[in-house]
């Protein structure tokens, strides 16, 4: 290769400090060469290789350097030891003995690729002569001449191979490998059912009571006594179903005589209990902040506001619509329960959503 | 050195002799890498990858991505009970029952987030120094490529922990997905095998993060670095460096030791993160439940531009018949990010034909010589930290005592206006400094001893700037302006007619504003420069062999 040829100009003489051996001693074969590498004679009789002298730091100094170096690598080997010694020794079996451990771990380990690191940088500088060198770069087109050749070759196999002069051949194989790629896209089908209107419907239904979530437990109006709370219900019998929970969470409010205002749909709420979707418009994260004096609902994700006095509609932020209302009543022993699924979707826009969503029963204006 | 070349005779000779390596192995020993702190912003995005196989394989061995419900009886006694997905149960243990498992578990993500970072800063370095110009744009795009999907990857692994913080991150990233027009809905039933959590997507987003963008990474990452190597690498201006040559160190020993080094560095301040800074610590958290969030809480770092885009766009939808174009959602998703991949993929293009620049670049610009591209890449950071911050306005909302809208308002404003200024202001401070520069290599450096002559005025004397200075300072030779078509030229050159060839003679006018090129303080030769047609590789040309470190160290 012409690098090999090169290799003597990538390290003129004198660039850095070093001198050429070569020209005062002859090369020198090291032990006997084996009498059946002839190449090898032959090549040392020709022109000997010609390398830089190398003068690599002595002294004191660079004693003490060297004694600095092989300092951090035996602590790095240290350090792995104290690693193992770690893992051996500290079990975990709680909280504290974990943390232990890691510490432990992790120091050891920190100063077993640290002190790595250090040595070798410190090698680097006490003890290894500095060098500065150019190398030539070679241009990155390929020469007239090669391309030339290329094409030919290029040329030369479609010709051969007719693969121009035969377009039915050729139109047949394109065509069949387009749909050699395009068929098995099929096998994708079943990653998942397809939507249909499964946005369109949550958990809720006529006459499904009203749990309290975590201690999923009915509710009476008169339990809700304490205006400006909010609580979240789930709707009975999908309380630890998170599939259903991802669209049925729903949160109650409950107001003082007269605070609410349209468009919250009045006869959706019971004694001044009002019920929302809990999964923001915007993208669908739980709303679970509200703020009683404003009556405010706030989705901690991005901020968008809703006005719970006035059918939750928007307020501020992102989110386009206002959070949907459950039909809320009471059943036969006094408990809330929806008196039919949401009028519109709940969560977030979708293409298939449509204006009427954004105006079932609860509009936003 | 007998030893040495013993050692190569027997092991070395079985080797060639089977696979012919020591011409090529010769070669890339003796490969000369330039040195520049900024050159090792790569390295450490390809050394954290490494690290992250290493600790995600560990990982892998004890994860279970699986979101069967299981009742939890850990060492963590706090959730002692809690009905959670095995895949949150499994990292549990991970983090207490499995040794030496946080640790991994906090490199792994503190590696995940360096990666980031250093591919972001890396990033910032090829574009202000113009490395990305001929002949290196494929690189660019590949990094590019590496990017975007290094922050996929990112998310998913995020994601698979299954804890409260990480399901509502998912969840948000499931409600704009199914936001997008048409397909939106079908692609969000497809990923999550019907509707939202579902029993699919901790195993998909797994095999997804740990088998197929890995893959993919790797491969992309291979040929990013072999390309770096192909095409050696780019130096900055200085005595001796012309655009024919490189001039460094060689492979063997020096880039080998300094490199591995490195390696160790970076390893050594992962562990060390990871021992003392804790990192997503979910048994805090708890196991994900769609009824429940936490507040307050901050996504990955990378995450943030996305997370303040929808927080900073307008509650815009559009409904026409029957079906609704979601603007809240995927145009916050897609335009930001789009604006700076798409636009940082199509740049060097861009300029190649606003400048009509198309020779080979090997030495790098310094920035303020560059005052167009540099006043464009100080927008584009202005536009993306503005909506970064957004992210977390809450944050800023709270420590500055002003309203959360308020927040969002400025942020609208800025987000355009604030690019704006930043550009016109960087050009002005490069064209300041291009001043200064052009003042030194005329006059000198100032030496502020004052000298009276002869006939009673008083002059500071001045000292000519040193040889490598002045290599730099010359460095800059300024773009030709394209010409203009004359008046009664009666066929104006192709690629100048037309609404096209005017904006193409308008931009040119923008980026070729500067003030006049150097010309050196009396003793400068003429350098071989990094501009123009003739920037061909011509051999020999003009090595300037001196100002070389000379002796060795002791
Ligand atoms: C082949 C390479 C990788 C493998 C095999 C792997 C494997 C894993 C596994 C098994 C988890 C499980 C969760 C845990 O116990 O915390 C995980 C989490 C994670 N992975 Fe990876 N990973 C790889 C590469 C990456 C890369 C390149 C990134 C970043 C760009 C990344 C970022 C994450 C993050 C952020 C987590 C969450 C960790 C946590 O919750 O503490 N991983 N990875
Ligand atoms: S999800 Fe509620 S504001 Fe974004």
């Amino acid at each position: 290769m012409s690098d090999m040829t090169e290799g003597p100009r990538d390290l003129p003489q004198g660039s850095d400090g070093e001198q050429d051996e070569g020209s005062r001693a002859p090369h020198r074969v090291i032990g006997t060469p084996p009498p059946a590498e002839a190449r090898t004679l032959l090549a040392s009789e020709q022109e000997p290789p010609q390398r830089p002298r190398i003068i690599v730091p002595t002294g004191p100094a660079a004693k003490r350097g060297e004694r600095l170096v092989a300092t951090f690598f035996l602590l790095s080997g240290l350090a792995s030891i104290g690693f193992v010694a770690s893992y051996v020794t500290l079990r975990p079996g709680s909280l504290v003995d974990t943390l232990r451990s890691n510490l432990t771990l992790g120091i050891a380990m920190s100063v077993a690729f640290g002190a790595i690191a250090i040595g070798a940088v410190l090698w680097l500088h006490l003890l290894m002569p500095k060098v500065e060198i150019p190398e030539d770069r070679h241009s990155i087109a390929s020469s007239p001449a090669e391309r030339a050749e290329f094409a030919d070759t290029f040329a030369e196999g479609a010709e051969r191979s007719g693969f121009v002069k035969r377009p039915l051949v050729r139109r047949s194989l394109l065509g069949a490998s387009v749909l050699l790629g395009v068929a098995p896209l099929v096998v994708l089908r079943d990653l998942g059912p397809l939507p249909e209107t499964k946005l369109r419907h949550t958990a809720w239904a006529r006459g499904r009571r009203l749990l309290v979530l975590g201690p999923n437990t009915p509710i009476r109006p008169a339990d809700f006594s304490s205006p400006g709370q909010m609580i979240t219900v789930a709707p009975e019998g999908f309380e630890d179903n998170q599939d259903a929970m991802a669209k049925a969470a729903t949160i109650i409010i409950k107001f003082r005589p007269g605070q609410l205002k349209p468009p919250t749909v009045m006869n959706w709420a019971v004694d001044n209990i009002v019920a929302y979707s809990k999964i923001c418009t915007h993208v669908g994260c739980p709303v679970a902040l509200y703020e009683q004096t404003t009556h405010r609902i706030l989705c901690p994700c991005h901020q968008s506001t809703f006005d719970a006095a006035r059918g939750a509609k928007v307020v501020f932020g992102p989110a386009p619509r206002a959070l949907p209302q459950l039909p809320l009543g009471v059943d036969s022993e006094g408990f809330l329960i929806s008196t039919n699924d949401y009028h519109v979707p709940v969560g977030p826009s979708f293409w298939e959503l449509g204006g009427s969503g954004f105006s079932g029963g609860n509009e936003q204006s | 050195m007998s030893t040495t070349e013993k050692a190569l005779e027997g092991t070395g000779r079985f080797l060639d002799d089977r696979l012919h390596g020591a011409s090529g192995l010769n070669r890339f020993l003796r490969k000369i890498f330039p040195d520049h702190w900024s050159f090792l912003l790569g390295e450490i995005a390809l050394y954290t990858f490494i690290i992250l196989l290493l600790t995600g394989t560990f990982l892998t061995l004890f994860f279970q991505p699986s979101m069967t419900e299981v009742t939890y009886h850990g060492v963590y006694t706090p959730l002692d009970g809690v009905r959670m997905s095995e895949a949150y149960s499994s990292t549990l243990n991970i983090s207490f029952d499995v040794r030496g498992g946080l640790l991994m578990r906090q490199i792994h993500h503190w590696a995940a987030l360096l990666f980031i970072g250093a591919i972001m800063v890396h990033m910032l370095r090829v574009f202000f120094t113009g490395a990305y110009r001929k002949p290196r744009e494929f690189n660019w795009l590949i990094g590019i490529i590496i990017f975007s999907i290094a922050i996929f990857e990112g998310l998913f692994g995020y994601s698979l922990p299954d804890d409260l913080l990480s399901g509502t991150g998912l969840k948000i990233t499931q409600g704009v997905l199914e936001s997008f027009p048409i397909v939106g809905t079908y692609l969000s039933f497809f990923l999550f095998g019907g509707q939202f959590p579902g029993h699919d997507i901790i195993p998909r987003l797994y095999v997804i993060h740990v088998l197929i963008i890995p893959a993919v990474l790797l491969a992309l990452i291979a040929a990013h670095v072999f390309l770096t190597f192909h095409l050696k690498h780019t130096q900055f201006p200085g005595k001796g460096r012309t655009n024919a040559n490189v001039v460094g160190a060689p492979m063997y020993p020096y880039f080998m030791a300094k490199t591995g080094a490195f390696f160790f560095f970076i390893f050594a301040v992962l562990a060390l993160l990871s021992t003392f800074a804790q990192i997503n610590p979910i048994w805090l958290f708890g196991p994900y439940n769609p009824s429940a969030i936490t507040a307050g809480s901050q996504p990955d770092f990378y995450m943030g531009a996305l997370e303040g885009a929808l927080r900073m766009m307008p509650n815009w939808v559009w409904n026409v018949a029957g079906h609704t174009f979601a603007f809240n959602e995927f145009i916050p998703a897609l335009l930001p990010l789009g604006i700076i991949f798409g636009g940082g993929a199509m740049w060097p293009f861009i300029e190649q034909w606003v400048t009509g620049d198309r020779g080979e670049h090997h030495i790098l610009d310094r920035p303020r010589n560059a005052p167009t591209r540099t006043g464009i890449g100080v927008a584009a950071v202005v536009f993306y930290g503005v909506i970064w911050l957004e992210g977390a306005n809450d944050v800023i909302a709270n420590h500055l005592d002003i309203s959360l809208f308020l927040t969002t308002w400025i942020a609208r404003i800025t987000v355009i206006v604030g690019p704006i200024i930043a550009y016109w202001v960087t050009k002005r401070v490069c064209l300041g400094l291009q001043r200064k520069d052009a003042h030194l290599l005329e006059h000198g450096i100032e030496t502020g001893i004052i000298r009276q002559l002869p006939n009673g005025a008083y002059v500071e004397a001045t000292r000519p700037v040193s040889e490598n200075d002045e290599a730099v300072l010359i460095s800059r030779t300024g773009l030709p302006p394209l010409p203009a078509p004359a008046a009664d030229e009666e066929v104006p050159a192709k690629s100048m007619r037309g609404g096209m060839g005017r904006m193409r003679l308008a931009l040119n006018r923008v980026v070729t504003e500067g003030i006049a090129a150097p010309t050196g303080n009396g003793h400068g030769e003429e350098h071989a420069n990094g501009h123009g047609e003739p920037a061909a590789i011509s051999g020999q040309g003009d090595q300037g062999r001196d100002g070389q470190d000379s002796g060795s160290s002791s």
